[in-house]
């Protein structure tokens, strides 16, 4: 029953609670009928507008990418703190000590709206900008050499992908294994070239 | 008592961060790296500002709206600094580039100069 409803209009559902939590939030009223009346009228009003100009789709109610984005959310909390305080000690410094680069960074978020999570998330926390955005990466400016590290920015990517639908996802978990499998060849060929040295 | 000393806490070192993105916007060389010192304003300066406000509120809808005040800040402030950088980038502004912040036609134009 549950699925059947959440098939035909789980994004109605989800944009009328959403918008009625947001007006009862933003309003605070709890107990005047009338005005509740109101605020509901309004919102089947608005969810119906937003059905009738086409913008119920995967792009408008973006209902996949929760929960996961929540988590996403408060590890970027920390990096943005982390790269602020790197920022803010340059600024600080006597001397400056700069050395800005340009960097591209892999981006192959499925949708539109992960890419533009990727995007503004890059640009969120100081000390990288996003300066233009290709097909399949981004181009990124950075205040220092060790701000610009790609390795890092990618691996936000994957965690974006994580979020981001069926493809992404698979994305991510391709990436991963590329990087255990590089990772194991480097240790492998430590320990012959090790052993060759012992000899 | 204890949430006044925490908020004048984050009054104090939101502005810090504020003065010292300032500083930074001054004393950086060029613009997209002027660009970043903004960005650290932009992100922990205002959201210390609203978070230290949250502990001075007393009552929930007030907490609420700078929440989500807070929100829409993170939400839009990279778009505009995105857009910024962009409109520079099209517009075929050269960054400087290296420790010696070069800009890459640099040689060229003292050429045509001389």
């Amino acid at each position: 029953m549950l699925r059947f409803l959440t098939k035909i209009a789980g994004r109605h559902l989800a944009l009328a609670l959403s918008m009625f939590g947001l007006w009862l939030l933003l309003s605070g009223y709890f107990t005047y009928p009338t005005l509740l009346a109101f605020g509901i009228i309004s919102v089947l009003l608005t969810t119906w507008l937003a059905q009738r100009a086409g913008m119920l789709d995967r792009e408008g109610v973006p209902t996949r990418v929760f929960p996961g984005i929540l988590t996403y959310m408060l590890w970027l909390t920390v990096e943005i703190g982390k790269s602020n305080i790197a920022v803010t000690m340059h600024a600080l410094s006597p001397r400056l000590k700069l050395s800005p680069k340009m960097v591209t960074v892999p981006a192959y978020q499925t949708s539109d709206l992960g890419k533009v999570i990727f995007a503004n998330s890059i640009t969120l926390t100081p000390g990288t900008v996003t300066v233009d955005l290709h097909e399949n990466d981004i181009l990124v400016h950075a205040l220092t050499e060790d701000l610009a590290d790609v390795g890092g920015m990618t691996a936000m990517g994957e965690k974006v992908c994580g979020f981001d639908g069926l493809e992404g996802r698979e994305w991510a978990r391709q990436r991963k294994a590329e990087r255990h499998a590089a990772a194991d060849k480097a240790a492998a060929e430590r320990q012959a070239g090790g052993r060759q040295v012992g000899q | 008592m204890i949430f006044d000393i925490l908020s004048w806490c984050l009054f104090l070192l939101g502005a810090l961060f504020i003065i010292a993105g300032s500083l930074g916007m001054l004393r950086f060389p060029d613009f997209y790296t002027r660009l970043h010192a903004a960005g650290v304003t932009d992100t922990l300066g205002v959201e210390l500002m609203l978070l230290a406000m949250i502990f001075q509120s007393d009552n929930w809808i007030t907490i609420v709206k700078l929440l989500l005040i807070a929100l829409f800040m993170l939400l839009t402030s990279p778009v505009a600094t995105h857009a910024i950088a962009h409109a520079a980038w099209v517009g075929k502004l050269k960054p400087m580039l290296g420790p010696d912040l070069r800009r890459d036609g640099d040689a060229e134009t003292r050429e045509e100069d001389a």
